[in-house]
């Protein structure tokens, strides 16, 4: 179910645990599947736990307590907005409530095109260059005012 | 990113050059002269233990425990693999101190991990980063690569018979594993649900073997400490709060940015760098030490010094050092509401107290916040507070009491207002 390249990440990622410590890797495994496939299927990540020789459930334990993994299918872009309190005086929710309006969805909901899923984030430890936006759990947006979020759309088709 | 320095951590670091965190640039600043000093020089364990106790060095991630001291619990003379971890799981609302150490200048924190790992006897150390900031644990990852590859990690370094390694570790999302247990599970690839204590982390920590856990910030210091000696750096703060300190400025401020200052500098002072007042309004409250600290009014906060003592008096904590900055348009009941909610979401569900108690502080908060209100909802707070604070694993459910009990002390005629009129006292907009 994974490439070679991703299963040679996986393989790197085991490395830096002792070799009886194997599950150590789930998170990082884990992470790496889901960029391959966008989403975390039950299969995806049985295999995932068979790759690392542990059982599957605590595999699946990983990829439901920890909120950056999708458990269920998103958009091509899923875009996280903090309204966390320190982000909120600084524009934090006016961010979030313009791109609701703008995309014509809720929190947690993706547009019908399949393009975009907004989700509410808790501070991810950038307070001070609020509003922030992450797309995709890997590219942190900050500063996005209006204009900023209006040309970053753009830039993600 | 505002970065302030007074020169600790931040000495010397052009952030403004995209090549400041490179093995180059740290080495040209004096990098490594630290690590150098100590397998160079034959000092013991023991001398950096004491170093590190006259420093007056406090834990940067909230709890504010003596570094030496904590060095000194470790069974270093003990056989077998002992652990370092460092906890970059920045995850406290208003806190982004430690994404700047490892984005500017990541070497500073190799390298006091190094002296770590000499120091308690450990051979391996973690760094746990926060997932939310990918970008910047993948350059973790290449300063480390660089580190390796100059002979500063991996067996006999400089060639010394000393071995150390160190690895990347990310989170993915979970705000409890800033707690160090709770980390540690994390790190074993586990659900970040805190562990009973004790045993302590010194005795029973990763995998079972003997760990210290400390705060990017807390050991990104300790190269200053060796290469300047404790004393320079306590007498760069004051009695009890030794040293500088990282302070993230954000709300309602000009410049919000990490400044990085004596302790010890009254709270104007801060204020003042951080630009004032955004729109000249007045300060109304504020939050000295992240979101878990209990929140100020402004006029109290505008006579007291960041440190330790100083806030410790005015009711607070120093705690991470987040500093969140409110002004007069700020509407305290939603601004609490919003926390509450965090808390709530964030609880991992293993003490009942905490799992239940959040959700019911949300809840009531919400209701007050939307004109729902009842009469007895304060002391209905107060009272879920109480079987909460003290009644749980970790400090999350105390995080999330402080709060509560704070606003609706200094703020109460705000809450008491919602509930009567079912609006806002002030006319609250976000920013
Ligand atoms: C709910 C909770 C969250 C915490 N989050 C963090 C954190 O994000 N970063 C951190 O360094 N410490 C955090 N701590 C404190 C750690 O448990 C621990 O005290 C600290 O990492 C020790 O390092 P220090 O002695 O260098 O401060 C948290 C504690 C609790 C109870
Ligand atoms: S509150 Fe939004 S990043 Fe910290």
């Amino acid at each position: 179910m994974l490439s070679q390249d991703s299963l040679k990440q996986i393989d790197k990622e085991l490395t830096k645990y002792p070799p009886e410590q194997n599950r150590s890797a789930i998170m990082a495994a884990l992470r790496i599947a889901q960029v391959e496939h966008g989403w975390l299927s039950n299969e995806l990540i049985k295999y995932v736990a068979n790759y690392l020789n542990i059982p599957p459930v605590q595999a699946l334990e990983v990829a439901t307590f920890y909120s950056m993994y999708n458990i269920e299918p998103v958009g091509k872009y899923k875009l996280v907005v903090c309204t966390n309190l320190p982000c909120a005086l600084s524009g934090g929710v006016n961010a979030a409530n313009y791109l609701k309006n703008k995309l014509g969805i809720n929190f947690g909901e993706t547009t019908s095109d399949g393009k975009y899923t907004l989700k509410e984030g808790e501070c991810m430890g950038v307070c001070g260059d609020a509003p922030v936006i992450i797309v995709n759990n890997h590219s942190l947006c900050s500063h996005m005012s209006i204009e900023a979020i209006e040309k970053k759309l753009m830039e993600l088709q | 990113m505002a970065i302030y320095t007074s020169g600790v951590i931040f000495a010397g670091v052009d952030t403004a050059d995209k090549d400041c965190w490179k093995l180059e640039s740290y080495i040209k600043r004096g990098g490594y002269s630290a690590l150098d000093k100590i397998l160079n020089s034959g000092m013991t364990q023991e001398q950096i233990i004491a170093e590190l106790k006259s420093s007056g060095l406090r834990g940067r991630g909230g709890a504010g425990f003596p570094t030496g001291l904590k060095w000194s619990f470790m069974p270093r003379a003990l056989d077998g693999q002992k652990y370092i971890v460092c906890n970059s799981d920045e995850g406290e609302p208003g806190t982004f101190k430690d994404k700047d150490i490892l984005e500017f200048n990541p070497h500073s924190l190799i390298e006091g991990m190094i002296i770590a790992g000499f120091t308690i006897g450990a051979s391996v150390g973690y760094n746990y980063i926060h997932g939310e900031i990918f970008e910047v644990y993948e350059r973790f990852e290449e300063a480390l690569a660089e580190a390796k590859k100059a002979g500063y990690l991996g067996k006999n370094i400089l060639n010394k018979n000393f071995d150390f390694d160190l690895f990347a570790h990310h989170g993915y999302g979970a705000y409890i594993c800033g707690e160090e247990t709770a980390l540690l599970e994390s790190l074993e690839g586990k659900k970040g649900q805190p562990r009973f204590k004790p045993p302590f982390p010194a005795s029973f920590g990763l995998y079972g073997k003997p760990t210290t856990i400390n705060n990017t910030e807390s050991l990104a210091a300790v190269p200053f400490i060796i290469n300047d000696g404790g004393q320079a750096f306590q007498d760069k703060g004051i009695i009890n709060s030794g040293g500088t300190k990282l302070f993230s400025v954000s709300g309602h401020v000009n410049r919000p940015g990490n400044y990085e200052v004596p302790l010890g500098m009254p709270f104007a002072k801060l204020l003042e760098l951080a630009g004032g007042m955004r729109d000249g309004k007045k300060i109304k409250a504020v939050i000295p030490g992240g979101s878990s600290a209990p929140v100020l009014p402004g006029d109290v906060m505008m006579q007291c010094d960041m440190d330790y003592d100083s806030i410790a008096k005015a009711g607070s904590m120093l705690g991470s050092g987040a500093v969140i900055i409110m002004n007069e348009d700020v509407c305290m009941v939603k601004a609490l509401e919003r926390l509450a909610y965090f808390y709530h979401e964030e609880s991992c569900g293993q003490c009942t107290p905490c799992r239940e108690g959040t959700g019911w502080l949300y809840e009531i908060i919400h209701r007050i916040e939307h004109g729902e209100g009842r009469l007895g909802d304060l002391e209905l707070l107060d009272n879920i507070g109480n079987q909460m604070a003290g009644r749980t694993i970790c400090a999350l459910a105390d995080a999330a009491v402080f709060p509560v009990r704070s606003f609706t002390k200094h703020f109460r005629h705000e809450f008491e207002y919602h509930i009567e009129h079912k609006k806002c006292l002030v006319n609250h907009k976000w920013c």
